[in-house]
């Protein structure tokens, strides 16, 4: 059994951070520029770690699969980055941020990594306002807040409904001025196939150049992957058609634990689904749900005729509309967390009160915040994103409620790591939302970027050091040894597999099944017999996929459905483990809704006595059935108790 | 809706290239026009032919992956829209499409419709940055901004990078592109201290990667799928022809003492 010490220093929380750096090793500036370090991504993580770790003098070799660094998916959040500044005087403090974090993870994330995401948090923002990040300001020239959905203070920075765009510009830039001084080099349009171990330390990685099909051995002292979510297992979710879970996977193949997959976040604001074609879904930030107020019609009569056309939305009076979130939830109304929102959408949907073509939409109404605030004051908090909307749907929301249904959005799950974000392999650091561990069950808004960040730039360039410490007598590694030469000649056998296999269907066929298969039995709402179905219905389609996908075009090229055949395949895997993972977790808690574990009204049950752990599973081999071990979950500052946001 | 599409098929950068027709039919005025190129791809493949390569990433209008000339213009007929968020309804049922890759020197094909746009990357290595480390950093709201200056220094960091205003312009010239760098940084006070040498170097490198120069045809604003502003050329100009002038300024004062 592998022990899960999670290795954070003794003492009250509010001092571990700080206790830590100072005990710390650090390496000094000469020996920092023998040490090679390999950085997998170039969203908020893995840019700002990248550009962090090349201005310490390490030498970094940075990964992307796409054109340039600047085009990582964080670039897409919209809402903003949250921060315990309490620039608005309202309360707010690290202990309640912290608090917060944890009470809307549901409880199942670990307190001392929580807590320094909170002390750090401040950091992130007086740093990005330095790179040049243009956050909305007030006309004092001082800057802007709002509040999120699962808060009661304004506390989130923005730079309007582009905040990622703006906070990963700041992070590439870092990057690229350390690229121009020589410490990081980039490699472009790279998969990451496959990590390399040497003697149970990670050394490398093996690519393969996107444009010429070349398979590559790359060696460090040290690997960090920060290579994001894999909400794309669903298929139709809000990642870039790119985003995937390789990396990740193939560290979990090669022997680091994945922890919580079952822990995945839909959120519930995106624009609904049009029909079968559709490639990807489009997220309307949650910040909309300050202003909107999210309705279904009560009467089922009005439902049937606005989906046949005969009336329109506006011509339902007030008291025949259901506010259900302001009904349910007086307290926090439209601002409930994320996972209360989408299975509240689900859940008036699934009783027939979903309006739009299919059904599956509900309204997300400005006409009261345009009557109060006028439609200027709107238009200057969500322009963009209504523009976007009316793109879309071709239906302009300052006239007309807008149309949502929640979509897979963010996966909380990811590569076990430990307080020095270190996975079970030594050497091998896992950042940002490619790892599990601050988020708990559900993560809140504007804590994604906040948590990309401070691993990037605050963490991940500390607790590295602890590591690479001891690493100084070790030469340069050799891409020769037999370690590179086995994960390259593997790597090279499942390509040669993919491509000869010359069956039917084309690989976006599986993806769609898989996407459903996950949608129907391990989304919003998961039961016993619907999980145990969907290990067989994937354990068909894996089989499946192995004989009969089609990939055209050579291995020696620019071929992006060999590459897609890869991702997919892995996320076939992933799939099952996360099936696994929902079965065993018996109880409801955040984005893991067990139908047998609820209350009379509806509501998640945790069972804090039997399942407040971490369930990091273990790769045992292809065929054989991974190893569930548990890290129990400590609450020694705060009291878990069931959420209510009544 | 059914349209016939005239695509550029080019197999490597070596490869000649050129046009070739292709029927789809049934597609929803709903689906975006990458989905549209998604079912000829599924076709494709069906019939044993390799899928049309097109650059595409987040399908939201924000990762800048996207290019294509459609019909002649970069991002297609819409203004203020990427060609990821342009969708079919956009189109005449029936219509013949000409779909292309960017033309430009500067951004070589990589195949079919997708180019080498890391001349971008280039040009911001050479400045488009604030020396700050990640470390001893003052409060955030030490320095007040002026709203004012904020809020056009976020107009010109909207840009995307996809490089229209590159493949729009006569001269294929990446002026939009590097004034809304060098605006961006040089309206912020945490970017002005290193405004005069940010301008030259981004500037010197953009002319050495084989751009064109400015002959104000304003077509870069007008494709501009995030709407950059001309004046953001204007101000580029100011500050270059300031940071020229300051800095033979600055060689007399170091002669005179």
């Amino acid at each position: 059994m592998i022990n899960l010490n999670a290795g954070a220093p003794q003492g009250p929380l509010s001092e571990q951070w700080a206790s830590y750096k100072s005990g710390c090793k650090l390496v000094n500036p000469n020996n920092k520029r023998k040490l090679d370090v390999i950085v997998v991504g170039t969203g908020l993580a893995g840019a700002s770690a990248a550009a962090t770790l090349g201005q310490l003098g390490y030498n970094v070799k940075v990964f992307c699969y796409q054109d340039t660094p600047r085009r990582a998916h964080s670039i897409a959040a919209q809402g903003g980055i949250n921060a315990a500044k309490n620039y608005q005087n309202d309360g707010d403090s690290v202990y309640r941020l912290f608090y917060d974090t944890i009470k809307g993870g549901d409880y199942r994330a670990r307190e001392s990594n929580v807590y320094r995401l909170a002390s750090i948090s401040p950091q992130i923002i007086d740093l990005c306002v330095a790179q040049g990040v243009p956050f909305a300001r007030e006309y004092g020239g001082l800057l802007a807040n709002r509040s999120f959905g699962g808060t009661q203070v304004s506390r989130t920075f923005y730079a309007r409904g582009q905040t990622g765009q703006q906070l990963l510009i700041g992070a590439y830039s870092a990057l690229s001025r350390q690229i121009a001084e020589g410490s990081v080099t980039l490699y472009n349009r790279r998969d990451i196939l496959d990590v390399v171990i040497v003697d149970g330390k990670a050394r490398g990685v093996i690519a393969r150049n996107l444009v010429t099909g070349e398979i590559e051995r790359y060696s460090a002292h040290a690997v960090v992957l920060a290579s994001g979510g894999y909400g794309n297992v669903f298929y139709l979710s809000t990642n870039a058609m790119g985003s995937n879970v390789t990396p990740a996977w193939s560290a979990y193949r090669k022997g680091a634990l994945f922890a919580n997959p079952c822990f995945t976040q839909i959120h519930p604001t995106c624009i609904p689904v049009h029909g079968e074609f559709q490639s990807k879904l489009t997220l309307m930030s949650e910040s909309l749900r300050n202003d909107g107020r999210i309705w279904v019609p009560k009467e089922k009569s009005d439902v049937e005729k606005l989906r046949k056309k005969e009336i329109k939305p506006t011509d339902i009076p007030e008291e025949r509309r259901d506010y259900y979130l302001e009904r349910r939830y007086p307290a926090f109304g439209n601002l409930v967390p994320r996972d209360v929102a989408s299975r509240a959408a689900k859940e008036r949907c699934d009783a027939g009160y979903g309006v739009g073509s299919t059904g599956l939409a509900v309204y997300l109404d400005f006409s009261a915040a345009i009557k109060r605030l006028g439609r200027e004051a709107i238009a200057a908090r969500y322009g963009n994103l209504f523009q976007m909307y009316e793109q879309i749907v071709d239906e302009d929301p300052y006239q007309t409620p807008m149309m949502i249904y929640p979509a897979v959005h963010y996966t909380m799950g990811g590569l076990w790591v430990d307080y020095d974000l270190m996975t079970t392999v030594p050497g091998l650091y896992a950042i940002g939302e490619c790892n599990f561990s601050d988020h708990g069950a559900n993560r809140l808004g504007a804590s994604a970027l906040m948590q990309g960040l401070a691993d990037g730039y605050f963490v991940l360039p500390y607790t590295i050091s602890n590591f690479l410490s001891s690493e100084i007598h070790t030469p340069s590694i050799d891409t020769g040894l037999p370690e590179f030469e086995a994960a390259a000649k593997s790597v090279r056998e499942r390509l040669d597999s993919l491509k000869n296999t010359n069956g039917k269907e084309s690989v976006d066929h599986f993806h769609k099944k898989l996407g459903k298969i996950m949608w129907e039995y391990c989304g919003m709402a998961r039961n016993e017999a619907g999980l145990n179905k969907a290990l067989g219905l994937i354990a068909e389609l894996k089989a499946d996929f192995t004989a009969n996908v089609r990939i055209p075009g050579g291995l020696n090229e620019y071929n992006p459905e060999l590459e897609k055949a890869w991702r997919v395949q892995d996320f076939i895997e992933l799939g099952e483990l996360m099936v696994r993972d929902a079965l065993q977790r018996n109880e409801s808690c955040g984005g893991h809704f067990r139908e047998e574990y609820q209350t009379p009204d509806g509501e998640a049950m945790r069972d804090d006595e039997k399942c407040a752990f971490v369930g990091a599973w273990e790769f045992r081999g292809s065929g054989s059935e991974p190893e569930l071990h548990r890290e129990e979950l400590r609450f020694e500052t705060v009291t878990p108790s069931q959420r209510s946001y009544k | 809706m059914n349209f016939t599409l005239k695509i550029w098929r080019q197999k490597n950068g070596a490869d000649k290239g050129g046009l070739v027709t292709y029927e789809v039919k049934g597609i929803s005025p709903d689906s975006s026009f990458f989905e549209m190129l998604d079912m000829l791809n599924q076709q494709l493949i069906g019939q044993g032919i390799d899928p049309v390569s097109f650059d595409h990433d987040c399908r939201e209008g924000i990762c800048g992956t996207c290019s294509l000339y459609i019909n002649g213009r970069p991002h297609g007929p819409l203004k203020g829209v990427t060609t990821c968020q342009l969708h079919m309804r956009s189109f005449r049922d029936g219509e013949a499409i000409f779909i292309e890759p960017w033309r430009c020197g500067a951004f070589p094909v990589i195949k079919d419709l997708i180019v080498d746009r890391s001349a971008f990357d280039r040009i911001i290595q050479s400045g488009g940055y604030v020396s700050v480390n990640s470390g001893g950093i003052p409060d955030a709201n030490a320095i007040p901004v002026p709203k004012h200056d904020s809020d056009a220094s976020f107009d010109a960091a909207a840009c995307i990078g996809c490089g229209a205003c590159v493949a729009s312009c006569p001269n294929a010239s990446a002026m939009l592109f590097v004034s809304s760098k060098v605006s961006h940084l040089a309206l912020l006070p945490q970017g002005r201290i290193e405004a005069e040498r940010r301008v030259q170097n981004m500037v010197a490198t953009m002319d050495s990667l084989g751009f064109g120069n400015c002959s104000n045809t304003y077509a870069c604003e007008a494709e501009c799928p995030k709407e950059i502003s001309v004046a953001n050329i204007a101000r580029m100009n100011r500050e270059f022809l300031a940071a020229k002038v300051f800095a033979e300024k600055e060689k007399k004062v170091s002669f005179s003492l």
